[in-house]
């Protein structure tokens, strides 16, 4: 049981400065689609969901299970298509200046 | 270790190097959304193999997987409709509300996992301590997170809301809150103590985020976060799933970065935030204006601004958070793009925290169809400046304010935008109010700046209209 904990705890605190690592060197321009993907990231959670339905085997347990889902898959499916839309914008290809100087100015 | 365990483990493992990698390829904005897209293949791989181990470990009956399916997609479609639907100056409230199903949904999931041990008489305290953590901070993230998406959306009121003796009962709250939890551990293990910590929790989230003003509403969206990740970390320690606990983990560090970034761009120490301690400011907007002496400014027309701007060579807009409220991204957009096609070299100085939150700015002009190479971030901003014949501040006030520079008062030592180094400036807002801080900005009254009052939307259509008379011309 201690190992497990142990070996949980060492993921969870290498996560933790693998994130500091990586999130630090994101340019603020980027910093709302960040937070919107690690909002996506977290529905994970829906994952402990699963587990859930696999075990539930009351009523109380399959409410849980039910709003455990609801939550999390709206938390999952909503993050990552919000993320993904406002990132498509920001890879939209340039309008080519030429062409729309020359429309500006005629 | 049977064969499958290694299976699912290495999957596990591949699930969480694609969060990693999908988060670093966020450094640049032309491989971000790929990036996103590596990260939900991540996302993909952990959930299937939760299932499949699942049904194979477990089994489970009809009855839950139902549940978990009508729920997920209930869930799902509200989720993914939001997405699709939601306007960019709303991107704050609902990446809130995102946390609060987060949160939610953590919670529930240690409540379920206490519920099937028997209410937890059977469970270790290296399952129970998590179990209760996970229920403590979900449901304050929770309820905390829907007062904040609230504020955002302008449903609940944007000032801070207090009462007389409010932090007692947030004490007392709290206290019975961490009480309930111990006493779950320690003693009976019983689903009532469990239901007063979840109780306890909720109100606390709710009396922790409603007196904190809704200008400080973002910083509490990031905040809550890191929360979230947290209550996923602790779901994964409670269910022993790594899938959860790096995921939850990678997201803490996310949101406290975020929360901390935010608050030294804001000039504001977190905790002064949390404490809603925050009459500060109150007093000093009320106080501030009436001793700015308004004589010295100096009033601009439509068709001096677009004079101004159309027989200039470099010019940077300043946008800030009235551009954002007013919805003008495409407005200023289309303004730019005249003077760009009349050979003006047009860039945007960009704030840390313009908009409503950090790096909304970006998002609203990239919807605007502005490629990112104009958008100049705060040090690149601040050389260009010294190089700039107008500078163009629409709806910002605090962020360009030159007090910052000297010692002694509430932005003191804020990173700013140097944008009283331009050649001239033109400052366009509705009226002489002052910004977030509650100060008189020196900038309105230098002799170099013009001031243009007008609503952001509106008055930037005008100077398009105008510019173009000179552009044709």
């Amino acid at each position: 049981m201690m190992q497990t904990l142990f070996g949980n705890l060492a993921i969870f605190v290498l996560a933790l400065l693998v994130g500091v690592e990586v999130i630090s060197k994101i340019p603020s321009t980027l910093h709302t689609p960040m937070m919107s993907g690690a909002n996506a990231i977290h529905g994970v959670v829906v994952a402990g969901a699963v587990v859930t339905a696999s075990f539930a085997n009351s009523p109380i347990g399959y409410v849980l299970t039910f709003v455990a889902g609801a939550l999390a898959a709206a938390n999952v499916f909503g993050g990552y298509v919000v993320t993904d839309r406002m990132l498509k914008m920001f890879t939209r290809p340039m309008t080519a200046p030429t062409a729309s100087a020359k429309k500006d100015a005629s | 270790m049977t064969v499958f365990e290694f299976v699912v483990g290495s999957l596990y493992l591949a699930a969480a190097t694609l969060f990693v990698v999908g988060l670093h390829n966020m450094r640049t904005p032309s491989n971000a959304r790929a990036g996103n897209l590596i990260s939900a293949g991540g996302m993909v791989i952990a959930v299937l193999t939760t299932v499949v181990f699942s049904i194979v470990d477990g089994g489970g009956t009809w009855l839950g997987w139902g549940a978990l399916v009508v729920g997920g997609a209930l869930g799902g479609v509200y989720g993914a409709l939001r997405a699709r639907t939601v306007k960019m100056t709303d991107i704050p409230q609902l990446v809130s509300i995102f946390n609060a199903v987060g949160g939610g949904a953590a919670a529930a999931v240690a409540c379920a996992t206490f519920v099937l041990h028997a209410n937890g008489a059977e469970l270790d305290p290296t399952t129970s301590i998590p179990i209760v953590l996970d229920v403590f901070i979900g449901s304050i993230t929770f309820s905390g997170s829907l007062i904040a998406a609230g504020k955002l959306q302008g449903v609940i009121p944007g000032q801070p809301i207090t009462f007389p003796g409010s932090r007692i009962v947030n004490v007392l709250v709290i206290a019975i809150a961490v009480g309930a939890g111990v006493l779950t551990l320690l003693s009976t293990h019983s689903i009532l103590l469990l239901l007063i910590v979840f109780v306890a929790s909720l109100i606390f989230g709710v009396l922790m985020v409603l007196p904190i003003g809704g200008a400080d509403a973002p910083v509490i969206v990031s905040l809550l976060n890191a929360f979230t990740g947290l209550a996923v970390a602790m779901a994964g320690f409670a269910i022993n799933n790594q899938a959860l606990i790096i995921a939850g983990a990678l997201v803490g560090a996310a949101g406290t970065i975020l929360t901390l970034q935010m608050a030294n761009a804001m000039n504001r120490s977190v905790v002064s935030i949390i404490l809603g301690g925050f009459g500060t400011s109150d007093s000093a907007s009320s106080t501030g204006p009436g001793d700015q002496d308004l004589t010295n400014i100096r009033q601009l027309t439509v068709d001096d601004v677009a004079i101004q701007l159309a027989y200039a060579q470099r010019v940077l807009i300043v946008p800030g958070y009235g551009l954002a409220a007013a919805q003008a991204q495409h407005e200023v957009a289309e303004l730019a793009k005249l003077l760009i096609g009349h050979g003006v070299d047009v860039k945007y100085a960009i704030h840390p925290v313009a908009g409503r939150m950090p790096g909304h700015m970006n998002v609203l002009l990239a919807e605007a169809n502005v490629p990112y190479d104009q958008m100049l971030q705060l040090d690149e901003a601040n050389v260009a400046f010294d190089n700039c014949d107008v500078a163009l501040v629409v709806g910002a006030n605090d962020v360009c304010n030159p007090d910052a520079r000297k010692p002694g008062n509430a932005v003191s030592g804020m990173p700013i935008l140097d944008a009283d180094h331009a050649r001239s400036v033109v400052v366009m807002k509705r009226s002489m109010r002052p910004g977030y801080a509650g100060l008189n900005n020196p900038l309105f009254t230098d002799p170099q700046t013009g001031m243009f009052f007008a609503d952001a939307k509106k008055g930037l259509a005008d100077i398009a209209v105008a510019v173009k008379e000179y552009v044709s011309a």
